[in-house]
C-alpha cells in the first residue's frame, strides 16, 4: 500500500472541507424569500422620518401605509423587482430609492469607494515591494562588503534572535 | 445669571486670545533666540496661566446656564426652547446639551477643562506642552468666539416671558441622553489635544518620538470615550426609536464614526513610528485628518448640510466652521511643508508579510472605511450640484459597500498580531496560522449545520453570507489571540511553576499595551458576532385584542390589558403582555407610548428582555382608531447582547494597555568594598 504524504493529507483535508461546504450551501437552496421585506428595506419612507419603508414606525405616518400598500398591490401584480423600483421612482422622485441606482451619475457613488480601496491596496503593494527590493538590495551591498565569515555569523545570530514568531509586540 | 454667564464667556475668549497670542510671541522669540526686555520663558508662563484661568471663566458660564435650567429662568431663549418645570432634574441637566448653543457650550468647557489638565502638567515637557498649549488655546478662542457672537446661549427671550418652557425634545428624555452626549463629546473634543500635540511637535522640530509617548495617553483615553459614545448612542437608538435597529447609517452617526476610523488608525500606526521610527509624515495626516473630522462632523449636522433623525441643533454656524476648517488646514499644509524633512522615515518596509506591512494595510482599511462613509455622507450634496437632484444613500448602500471592508478588517485583526517584525518565515506562519485556520472552517461548517445558510432559492443572500463570513473570522481571530495568551503563558508557566490562568494574568500585567490591545480585540470580535446577528433579526405586527395572542420564535405573548398613566411630564397608553415559552408563563411586559407636555409629541417606551442568545423587543405602535385596540410590533433580534457585552471588553482592555506595564523586578545587594591594595601593590612593589 502506498504510504500518504502530508502534501497528500492536506490535499483530501482540504477537498473534504469544500465537500462539506458544498454539501451545508446546497441545503440552504429551498428557504422561501419575502420580496416585500426586501422591496421594503430598498425603499424610504417619503414623510421625511429618514428611515427605511420596511422599519417606519411612526405612529399615524401619513405615507408608510400607502407605500406599504402600493407595493403589495406592485409585487402581486407580478412586476420584477426593477418595475417595482422605477414606478416608485416615478411617483414619488429619486429620494424614494435608499440607494443610488446604477446608473449615470450615481454609478459613480458605487465605483468611487472600490476604486480608491483598489488603488489603495496596489499602491500599498507597490510600495511595500519597492521597499523590500532596496532593502535587499542594500544588505546584499552590505553582505559583500563584510565578507568576514564571524561577522556573517554574527549578523545570522541576531537575525535568528529577533525573528521570533509573533514577538514584538504592541 | 444671563449677565453673569455672557460676562464669563467675554472673559474666557480674551483669556484664550491672550494665551493664543502670547504663547505664539514667546514660542517665536524662544525659537529665535532674539534679545527681549521681557524673558520670553515667563511671557510663556503668563499664557499657561491665562488658559487655566480662561478654564474657570467657562466654568462660570456653564454653572450659570445649568443655574438658568434649575430655576427656570424662561428669560432666556434658550431655557425657555429647552425645558419645563416639570421636566425631572437629571432631564435639566440634558438641556444643557439639547440644543445648539448649549452643546456648543459643553464642547467649549470640556475643550478648556483638557486645556486645564494639560497646562497643569506641563512640567512633563515644557516646551512641547506650551506649543501644545497654545495651539488649543486657538482652537478654544473659536468656539468661545461661536458662543459670544453668533450663538449665544444666554440671548434673552423678547416679549413677555411665558409661564412655563417648550420642554425638552421627547427623544432626548432617556437616562443615556445624560451621559451619551457628554462621552460623545469628551471623545470629539478630545482628539484636540493630540491634534495640539502632534502639530506642535512638528512646528518646533521635536527630537525623537517621545512626544508620542506623550500624547498616547491623551490619544486612547479619547478613543475610549468616543467608542463608549458611540455604542451609547446606538443602545439609545435601539431602546428609543423603536424601529428595531441600533445604527441606521444617519449623517450624525456617520459623523461621529469617520474620526473614529481615522482615530483607531492612528492608534495602530503610531506603534510603528515608536518602535520604528517610520510613516511619521502618514501619522502626522492621520491626526490631522481625525481633527478635521471632528470639525466637519459637526459641521455637517448643525448646519443643516445633511439631514438626520439625531440632529437636534441646526443653525447657519456653518460658515464659522467652514471658516475655521480652511484656516486649521492650511496651517497644516504650511507646517508640514516647511517642516517635512523632519519627517524622513528611519527604517522601511522588508516584506510584504510582516507586522509592519499589516499595520500598513489595516490603516488602509480603515481609512478606505473613512472615504465610504464620508462619500455616502457626502454623495446626495455632490448629485444635487451635478444632477440638480439629490438621491438618498441610505442602509443597503453601506451594508453593501462598508460590510465586505469590515470583514476585511476582521481578518487583518486576527492576521496582524501573528505576523512577526520586519519579515515573516514560512515556518512561523506555518506555526501561528494552523489553529485559526481549523478555527475558522470549522465554524464554517458549524453554521452551516445551524442553518446559516447564504443562499436561499438558487441566489446568493448576502445578509446570511456576511453573517457566516463573519462568524467564522471571529472564530478564526478569537483562536489567533487566544492562542497568543497560551503560547505568552505557557513560557511563563515553566519559568515560573503557576498556572496558566495566572500566567496569562502576570503575561497581561508585564505588557499592558500588547495584551491589553489584545482583549481589545477579543471585544471587537464579541461586537462583530452580535452585529452578525442582525442577519436573522425577524418580526411580526398585529393589532391585539384582549387574550389575543401572537408568537415569534420560543414566545408568545398574549394580551392582558391595556391602560393609561398620566404625570406632569407626560401622559401615557401601554399595554400589559404575558410572554409565554413551552406553555410556561416567563414574565411581563409593558411597551409604552407616552405624549409629552406641553409639546404634544408622542414617543415609543420600548420594552426589551435581553439573553444571550437574543433580545425579545415590544414596541406599542398605538392604537386602531377605529377599533381601538393596541397595535403591537414584536422583534426577536438575535445577539444583541453581545454588542453592549463587547464594548465593556473592548473598555476593558482599552483599561489595561493604559495601565503601565510591571517592571522587572530588582532587588539591591549590599556588597561589601573591596580592601585597597597596600600603597607599594599600587605602586608596583616599589621599596
Amino acid at each position: 500500500m502506498r504510504r500518504s504524504t502530508p502534501l497528500t493529507f492536506w490535499i483530501r483535508a482540504v477537498e473534504a472541507a469544500a465537500l462539506a461546504v458544498a454539501v451545508c450551501f446546497s441545503l440552504g437552496a429551498t428557504d422561501a424569500s419575502s420580496r416585500f421585506n426586501d422591496l421594503g428595506h430598498r425603499l424610504m419612507c417619503t414623510c421625511g422620518c429618514a428611515q427605511l419603508l420596511g422599519e417606519c414606525n411612526h405612529v399615524g405616518c401619513p405615507e408608510s401605509g400607502r407605500e406599504r400598500e402600493e407595493l403589495k398591490t406592485a409585487i402581486a401584480a407580478g412586476k420584477s423587482d426593477k418595475e417595482i423600483l422605477d414606478w416608485f421612482a416615478a411617483k414619488y422622485g429619486a429620494t424614494v430609492l435608499a440607494a443610488p441606482t446604477t446608473q449615470g451619475f450615481d454609478l459613480v457613488a458605487w465605483i468611487a469607494p472600490f476604486a480608491v480601496f483598489g488603488a489603495a491596496l496596489v499602491g500599498t503593494v507597490l510600495l511595500v515591494r519597492r521597499w523590500s527590493v532596496g532593502k535587499t538590495q542594500a544588505a546584499a551591498g552590505a553582505d559583500a562588503a563584510s565578507a568576514d565569515p564571524a561577522e556573517r555569523a554574527r549578523l545570522e545570530q541576531i537575525r535568528r534572535e529577533t525573528d521570533s514568531g509573533g514577538d514584538g509586540g504592541y | 445669571m444671563a449677565a453673569f454667564g455672557s460676562f464669563a464667556l467675554l472673559i474666557a475668549l480674551a483669556l484664550a486670545a491672550y494665551n493664543l497670542l502670547a504663547g505664539s510671541l514667546a514660542l517665536r522669540l524662544i525659537a529665535t533666540k532674539q534679545p527681549t526686555a521681557v524673558s520670553p520663558e515667563r511671557l510663556a508662563d503668563t499664557a499657561r496661566r491665562a488658559g487655566i484661568a480662561s478654564f474657570v471663566a467657562v466654568t462660570a458660564a456653564v454653572f450659570a446656564l445649568v443655574w438658568s435650567v434649575f430655576t427656570n429662568d424662561f428669560s432666556l431663549t434658550y431655557i425657555l426652547e429647552h425645558s419645563n418645570r416639570a421636566l425631572p432634574a437629571a432631564y435639566k441637566f440634558s438641556a444643557l446639551w439639547s440644543g445648539q448653543e448649549g452643546s456648543l457650550l459643553l464642547w467649549a468647557w470640556l475643550l478648556a477643562a483638557y486645556g486645564f489638565v494639560l497646562r497643569l502638567t506641563h512640567k512633563t515637557d515644557v516646551k512641547l506642552y506650551a506649543y501644545a498649549g497654545t495651539i488649543l488655546a486657538g482652537v478654544q478662542a473659536f468656539f468661545l468666539a461661536i458662543l459670544c457672537f453668533a450663538a449665544p446661549p444666554f440671548a434673552l427671550f423678547q416679549g413677555a416671558v411665558p409661564e412655563d418652557g417648550n420642554g425638552l425634545n421627547p427623544l432626548l428624555q432617556y437616562p443615556e441622553m445624560v451621559i451619551h452626549p457628554p462621552m460623545l463629546y469628551l471623545g470629539y473634543v478630545g482628539f484636540s489635544v493630540p491634534f495640539a500635540f502632534a502639530l506642535g511637535a512638528l512646528m518646533m522640530r521635536y527630537p525623537g518620538e517621545r512626544w508620542i509617548k506623550v500624547t498616547r495617553v491623551w490619544t486612547m483615553v479619547t478613543w475610549m470615550f468616543l467608542t463608549c459614545g458611540i455604542f451609547l448612542g446606538m443602545h439609545w437608538a435601539y431602546a428609543v426609536l423603536g424601529w428595531g435597529g441600533y445604527w441606521g447609517w444617519d449623517p450624525v452617526e456617520n459623523a461621529s464614526f469617520m474620526p473614529w476610523l481615522t482615530g483607531t488608525a492612528f492608534l495602530h500606526s503610531v506603534m510603528m513610528q515608536e518602535k520604528k521610527g517610520m510613516m511619521k509624515s502618514w501619522n502626522v495626516w492621520l491626526i490631522f485628518s481625525t481633527f478635521l473630522l471632528t470639525l466637519l462632523g459637526t459641521l455637517l449636522t448643525r448646519a443643516g448640510l445633511v439631514s438626520s433623525v439625531h440632529a437636534f441643533a441646526q443653525s447657519s454656524i456653518g460658515t464659522w466652521f467652514v471658516v475655521f476648517m480652511g484656516i486649521v488646514l492650511a496651517v497644516c499644509i504650511f507646517t508640514y511643508i516647511l517642516q517635512r524633512s523632519h519627517l524622513k522615515s528611519e527604517h522601511q518596509l522588508e516584506s510584504l508579510v510582516s507586522r509592519e506591512s499589516s499595520f500598513l494595510f489595516n490603516n488602509l482599511v480603515l481609512l478606505t472605511a473613512c472615504f465610504v462613509i464620508l462619500w455616502g455622507t457626502l454623495f446626495p450634496i455632490l448629485s444635487e450640484y451635478v444632477e440638480g437632484s439629490k438621491v438618498t444613500v441610505g442602509a443597503p448602500f453601506y451594508n453593501r459597500v462598508a460590510v465586505p471592508i469590515g470583514l476585511f478588517l476582521l481578518f487583518l485583526t486576527g492576521v496582524g498580531p501573528l505576523l512577526p517584525w520586519r519579515a515573516t518565515s514560512l515556518r512561523a506562519i506555518r506555526r501561528n496560522f494552523v489553529l485559526p485556520s481549523i478555527a475558522l472552517w470549522a465554524a464554517v461548517i458549524v453554521c452551516l449545520v445551524a442553518g446559516v445558510r447564504p443562499w436561499k432559492d438558487g441566489a446568493l443572500d448576502a445578509g446570511n453570507f456576511y453573517a457566516l463570513v463573519a462568524f467564522a473570522l471571529s472564530a478564526g481571530v478569537l483562536t489567533a489571540i487566544l492562542s497568543e495568551f497560551f503560547r505568552g503563558a505557557r513560557v511563563i508557566a515553566k519559568q515560573t511553576g503557576h498556572n496558566l490562568v495566572a500566567s496569562a494574568w502576570l503575561l497581561t500585567r508585564r505588557n499592558t499595551r500588547r495584551y491589553g490591545g489584545y482583549i481589545v480585540h477579543i471585544g471587537v470580535v464579541v461586537i462583530v458576532v452580535g452585529l452578525a446577528g442582525s442577519a436573522f433579526n425577524r418580526n411580526v405586527e398585529s393589532e391585539m385584542a384582549l387574550h389575543d395572542r401572537i408568537s415569534i420564535g420560543p414566545y408568545t405573548l398574549v394580551q392582558v390589558g391595556a391602560t393609561q398613566d398620566s404625570n406632569a411630564n407626560y401622559d401615557s397608553e401601554y399595554a400589559l403582555l404575558d410572554v409565554y415559552k413551552d406553555g410556561k408563563k416567563q414574565f411581563q411586559m409593558t411597551p409604552e407610548k407616552r405624549v409629552y407636555q406641553p409639546t404634544g409629541q408622542p414617543q415609543t417606551m420600548v420594552a426589551i428582555h435581553s439573553v444571550p442568545e437574543w433580545d425579545l423587543y415590544v414596541v406599542y405602535e398605538g392604537t386602531n382608531p377605529d377599533t381601538g385596540q393596541p397595535i403591537i410590533k414584536a422583534f426577536l433580534n438575535p445577539l444583541v447582547g453581545w454588542i453592549w457585552a463587547g464594548l465593556v471588553v473592548l473598555v476593558l482592555g482599552t483599561l489595561v494597555a493604559l495601565v503601565p506595564a510591571l517592571s522587572p523586578a530588582t532587588a539591591a545587594v549590599r556588597v561589601p568594598a573591596r580592601t585597597p591594595p597596600a600603597e607599594p601593590a599600587l605602586k608596583g612593589g616599589i621599596a
